[in-house]
Parts: C-alpha cells; structure tokens; sequence
C-alpha cells in the first residue's frame, strides 16, 4: 500500500456496511470523504486521493477498499 | 474350549478405579486441582497420563480454570476428565452448563464430603446430589451416575465416559469419600470385557457439516478443532450452524432438541440393579457406599424370613422412573436410605405420587449408615 | 492481481455472518479484528489452524464474525479454554481475545497464571476502559476520576496497568498497542502470534458509546484524537518528565524473553520419560 500520487486510486464505500462513524472522514489527510445526507462516508475527491491507505486500515466496518484506478474505472466522486 | 484368562487383580481405592476406567476408557487429558477427598485422582493421573501415548496432564490454577481447560482439551477432540470435591464441585458449574450448552462431551467426578461450604472434608455424604442434577443455571440435561465399591468405581468410570462421548454432554460422575477411600481388590477387566464408544467424526465435506444438528443418533458428529471444519462454539444459544440466536422458533429447536438427545435413550442410560425385588414386599431404594449396607441389611432381613429387596441406583439423572414403577406395582413399603437430608428421596415420592409408604434414613454427621440401622427400618414392617 | 487491505478482510470474514457486525458505530474492536485478520494472512496461517478462543462482552462478539476454529466461551474464562485447547493439540495457534473487565477483572486469576506458566497462547485485551455490553460500569482498567454508571460521582479506584500486570507474572512478550496506530499494531501483533509460548498484547480501542460519552468525548472522532495525542512510543515515552507525562501513555514492545511454552516442555518431558522406558 505504497502511497501513490493524487488521480490513481479508486475508493468503494458499501452504504450498507458503513455506520457513519466519521473516522475516515476526519483523519483523510486530503479530505476525500465526506458524510452524506443518510449519515453515511462518500467519496467527494477521489481524484486527491493519495492512497495512504488510512479509511481502509480503520475502518471498523470494513466497509471501505481502495484500490489502484484502473483505465476506465468510473470516477466515484 | 480355551481357558479363560486369568483376570490381573489389584488393590486399590475408588479413587484409582476411576483413574483405571479412565485410562481403559481412552481418556487422554485431566486438568484439575487439588482438594480433599478427590486429590488421588490427580495426583495418579499426573503419575500415569505422561507416561501414555497422547495423554495430557495439566494443573490448573483453580476448579473454574480445570473445568475451562477440560472442554477445551474436549473440543480439540480429547476424552477429557476433571475430579474434585465439595467447594470445588459449585465452582466448576458455571463452566459445566458450558458444556451442556455447546455439548462437549466430558467426565466430571465428584468425589462428595459433608457440607455445605468447607463442611466435613474427609468425612462421606451424599449432599451433591441435586447440585449434580440442577447446580448449574437453566433448564440443561445432564447425566449423573454413581458407583457403590471400587470394581464399580471402574465400571462407571468406563460406562462415563462412553455415555458422553455417545450424547456429546458432560457425564458427572457421582462418588463419596467411602468408596472413594475403601481399598479392596479388583478385577481388571480383560479389553474384550468391556466396550469403549469414542465420539462419531463427520464424514461428509465441511461445507455440508451443521455442528447442532440433529440426526437419527441424536446428536451431530464433532469434530476435534483444526480438522478443517471450521466452526462456532458458543455458550449462547444458537441456531444449527452455532451462530447466537434469539428467534423463538430456533431457541425452542436447541432447547428441546438438547433434552430429546438424553430422554429417547432412557433405555440405555438409566442403569440399575435389583437384588430380590421380585417377590419382595419392602425395598430399599439405595446408591453409593450406602447401598452397600443396604445389600447386606436386605439379606439379613431375607434370613429373618421378611420379603425385603434392593434397587441399587447406579445412573441417578435421569432418574430411573420405569425401574420404580415396576416396583411400585408389588411392594407396599419403599425405604431410601441417604447421607443428606432427603435428595434422592424427592425423586423417589415424586415418582411413587403416593402409592407406597417411603420411609427415610438420613445421616449427615458424616457417618456411613451402618447395616442395622436400615435392617431396623425394613422390620418396623 | 494481489489484493491488499479490505479485500483480504473480506476474504477472512464469515460469509454466511449478517454484516455490518454487531458493534457499536466507531468501535474500535471492527479495527482489532481487521489487524488480526491482516496479521494472520501476512504469516500466511491455514485458516483451519488458527483457533481464537473470546470471553464474554463486546469483545467477544468478534470471534463468530471470522471464518477460523472459534470459540465463544464464558466470562472471563477464555484463557482457561485456550489452555485446555493448546496442551491438547499444540500444532493450533490459539489466539485469545478478551476485553479489560474479562481478562482483569473476572479473569484476573487466569491471566497471572497463563503467564506465568507460559502456555502458548496470545492473549489480545482490547482494553475499552469499560464494561461496554452490559451497560457502562466500571472496569479494573477505569481511569481514576472518570465517570461510569456504577461510579456516577467518579472513580475512586486506580486502573490496572495491563502491561505491568502480565510483565510481572512472566508473560514471555508483552506489548501495547492502539487502534488509531493500526500499522504498528499490526506488527506487535504479528509478533505476539508467531512468537511461543504467552504473549500479551494490550490495545487501547475507544468505547465511545458507553465510556466516552459520559466523559467528554463527544464523538467517536473524539475519542480517536485523544488515542491520537495521547498514544507515545515508548521510547519517546521515557524521555518526557514524570510530571508532565499527563494522560499520556506508552505504546510498543515492553517485553521480550525466550522461554519456551510449556506445551513444548510438556511434551518434551514426555517424549524423554517414554523413551526411557523404551516406549516411542
């Protein structure tokens, strides 16, 4: 999980798994989360996304994977 | 015909008889801690278990902590055994509904002394009894015997762990400090004399493997841990699978199936003797060490010319109904005769609902019940 | 295609479980389970030989959501479990895991002595400060002065120090770690799995729900900042004044010894008692 610079990684939150906690979105360093109406993490700046890996290691839910982007992934935010 | 072998013959106290059954029966761990009268027990074990094949001996640092390791040496596929005494028996009862609930097969012995609380610790009573049947929390059935002398002492002791390796549940198993302690001589039963049942593994995939399921014998097969079939244990009730749950339908699907697995083999594991029962017009209805002087007032009361006869309890819980029925049917007179104040008394009027006159005889001076003293009763006519 | 993080989470978690998991939203322990998961798979354990032994409370509500041998047992009583499994069959790796009210309140006892004689088991307290699945009552690990359900005007009694605690009675490795420092904790706990003999690992995992609540922290968010600024690797930790330490405590590695479990002594001994007697 080296980190990778901003625009290559993809980040899939599942709704369903997620309780709103907001751990991910405080600690970003680059503030690509953010709580939405239904209380639940979504993707805003994907494209800042440096990969460091952090909403990933803690979130409790295991609700959120970031992967390398991939030509032709959709952009999620 | 070929001459039978000559059976090997030792002298030894209850205590070692249980070991003896113990090892026969296959039993490969023992975790325990000491305490008066039952300390034989580990202390042979800890001189015999590393000196066989697989066999495990650990002391542990309390009677919670032996219980615990017992159902986890269990679990990972042993014949698992515990012993202890008084104090240490309520201790172990947490961990003993345990096992009822996530039925892992072990024998639990309670070598009984005078209580409550420290009591009389190295003088015999039999004021388990109800504790054996009813000392850990909520509805659970259990399997408790007892043994009388020493041969029986290493016949119960196989018998135990048979019977919770066939209905995967802790067997207690129930002695008291006289038979515990009495040395007499005993035969060593030759390895075609005696069957030894070990519990059914599963043959299927893991994937098709349900741990509490039912099947035609009662119980699901069990696997030892690590066998690749991965699966939950819990002390909270649980659907087929072992995962918590708390529909109704599926607790009432645990609950009862837990009871039926022990109620449809009453056959087989309700166990008892009679001696002159058949004719006979008064019978005392006695277990443990005290059945012993029943016996022996019995025949003095036949040589009296009184119609007297024995019904030796050898499986307490479940009580043995049918065996008390069909002597409910002739005799007008019952006498139990016990080391407490009236415990197995209770299932006995229970059962008799009145239709014979049960006299008790109740010592709890941590004295055995000497002959005379039931001979006296049984003659009061 | 490797795959990394979460994947291999999933790949680990029970796939017949209803998730999301029972715990509470922010809970620390999802990040515990997510970390052994990962600590696991990074020293490549057959699932089949992994056992993990919980107690009871919200800690040991982990152990059904993950696809190993896994036992739920009693109060307190996990570590006697464990014991009974490992000298049963030393070939499993037996991980237990236990909250602070388990593993020092009720199973205090169990804990000195697992250490002490060494089994080789690795005990993981996540460390919550609180009875969390009963209600929010004090805990051995309640920090004086703080407020509980069963201690509504303050705690007046001193919390356990967990590391001195299991350093004290022998354990062969101890370590504290936090779920806010999630890669370190992840190779403490490597450590405290593959090394023998018992290895305790204290996580710091805030309870937001019944113990931050009812102490400041209003938030999850809240609690992990305070995890965040208070968590100081130990070495760092012995360079700051006694008196100006505060609320900051050390997180690392405090002991490391090498002595062997004792179901590596036990069957040693036996193996050289049968081979005396010619027997194999």
């Amino acid at each position: 999980m080296a980190k990778n610079s901003k625009g290559q990684s993809k980040i899939t939150v599942y709704p369903d798994w997620c309780k709103g906690c907001g751990v991910c979105v405080e600690f970003c360093p680059k503030k690509v989360l953010e709580l939405d109406v239904h209380g639940k993490s979504s993707v805003v700046r994907e494209d800042d996304c440096i990969h460091c890996g952090f909403c990933e290691l803690h979130c409790p839910d295991f609700a959120i994977v970031v992967t390398d982007k991939k030509p032709g992934d959709s952009n999620n935010s | 015909m070929p001459r039978r072998k000559k059976h090997k013959e030792i002298f030894a106290q209850g205590n070692e008889a249980v070991v003896e059954g113990a090892l026969m029966a296959g039993c490969s761990f023992y975790g325990g801690y000491p305490i008066t009268p039952s300390s034989e027990i580990m202390e042979i074990m800890a001189n015999r278990l590393p000196l066989t094949e697989d066999g495990v001996f650990i002391q542990l640092e309390d009677e919670i902590a032996s219980m615990g390791a017992v159902i986890g040496a269990s679990l990972a596929g042993r014949k698992a055994m515990t012993a202890t005494s008084g104090p240490g028996f309520s201790l172990k009862q947490e961990n003993l509904g345990y096992a009822c609930m996530a039925e892992a097969p072990l024998v639990l012995v309670n070598v009984m002394r005078g209580g409550p609380s420290t009591g009389l610790p190295t003088s015999p009573a039999q004021g388990d009894v109800q504790q054996a049947r009813w000392g850990t929390h909520g509805d659970h059935p259990i399997i408790v015997l007892s043994a009388s002398d020493v041969q029986e002492c290493l016949e119960m002791s196989i018998t135990a762990f048979n019977m919770a390796e066939k209905y995967r549940t802790p067997v207690i198993l129930l002695i008291d400090e006289i038979t515990a302690h009495t040395r007499e001589k005993i035969k060593i039963p030759h390895p075609n004399e005696y069957e030894v049942v070990s519990r059914i593994v599963p043959s299927m995939p893991p994937e098709w493997y349900k741990p509490f399921e039912e099947t035609v014998r009662g119980v699901a097969p069990m696997p030892p841990l690590g066998s690749g079939y991965r699966f939950h244990v819990t002390g909270l009730t649980h659907d087929v699978n072992g995962f918590p749950t708390s529909r109704p339908d599926e607790v009432v699907d645990l609950m009862e199936r837990l009871h039926r697995k022990i109620d449809q083999f009453f056959y087989d594991i309700q166990l008892y003797e009679e001696l002159q029962t058949d004719d006979a017009e008064v019978v005392v209805i006695a277990y443990g060490s005290v059945a012993r002087s029943a016996e022996y007032a019995v025949l003095q009361a036949r040589e009296a010319g009184v119609k007297a006869g024995l019904l030796k309890l050898k499986t307490l819980f479940p009580y043995p109904r049918r065996a008390t029925e069909k002597i409910l049917g002739q005799a007008g007179r019952l006498v139990v005769p016990e080391m407490n104040m009236g415990q197995m008394s209770r299932e006995v009027k229970r059962v008799a609902c009145g239709r014979a006159s049960i006299r008790t005889i109740n010592r709890i001076d941590g004295q055995i019940i000497a002959p005379s003293e039931i001979l006296k009763v049984i003659m009061q006519g | 295609m490797t795959i990394t993080g979460n994947e291999i989470i999933h790949q680990y978690l029970r796939h017949n479980k209803k998730f999301p998991h029972v715990l509470c939203a922010g809970c620390g322990h999802g990040i515990v389970l997510g970390t052994l998961i990962r600590s696991v798979h990074q020293l490549g354990l057959p699932k089949d030989d992994v056992v993990i032994v919980a107690g009871i409370g919200c800690s040991g509500r982990l152990a059904v959501y993950v696809d190993f041998n896994t036992i739920h047992t009693t109060h307190g009583r996990a570590l006697t479990f464990a014991t009974g499994v490992k000298m049963a069959n030393p070939k499993l790796k037996v991980i237990c895991i236990m909250g602070d009210g388990d593993a020092l309140s009720i199973g205090g006892n169990h804990m000195i002595h697992a250490a002490r004689r060494n089994i080789g088991v690795t005990a993981l307290v996540l460390n919550n400060n609180i009875y969390g699945m009963t209600g929010g009552q004090s805990s051995p690990a309640t920090p004086m002065g703080s407020v509980s359900m069963t201690a509504p005007f303050g705690q007046l009694e001193k919390n356990f120090d967990t590391v001195a605690l299991a350093s004290g009675a022998g354990a062969n490795y101890v370590a504290r770690g936090t779920v806010f420092h999630v890669r370190k904790l992840e190779k403490l706990m490597v450590k405290a799995i593959e090394r023998p003999g018992f290895n305790m690992l204290e996580i710091i995992t805030p309870c937001h729900t019944q113990f931050g609540r009812k102490n400041k922290y209003k938030t999850p968010v809240d609690m992990y900042k305070w995890i965040k600024s208070n968590a100081v690797d130990i070495e760092r930790f012995n360079e700051i004044d006694e008196g100006k330490r505060g609320e900051k405590f050390p997180i690392g590695t405090f002991v490391e010894r090498d002595l062997s479990g004792l179901e590596e002594r036990y069957y040693k001994l036996k193996a050289e008692m049968r081979k005396a007697r010619g027997e194999k």
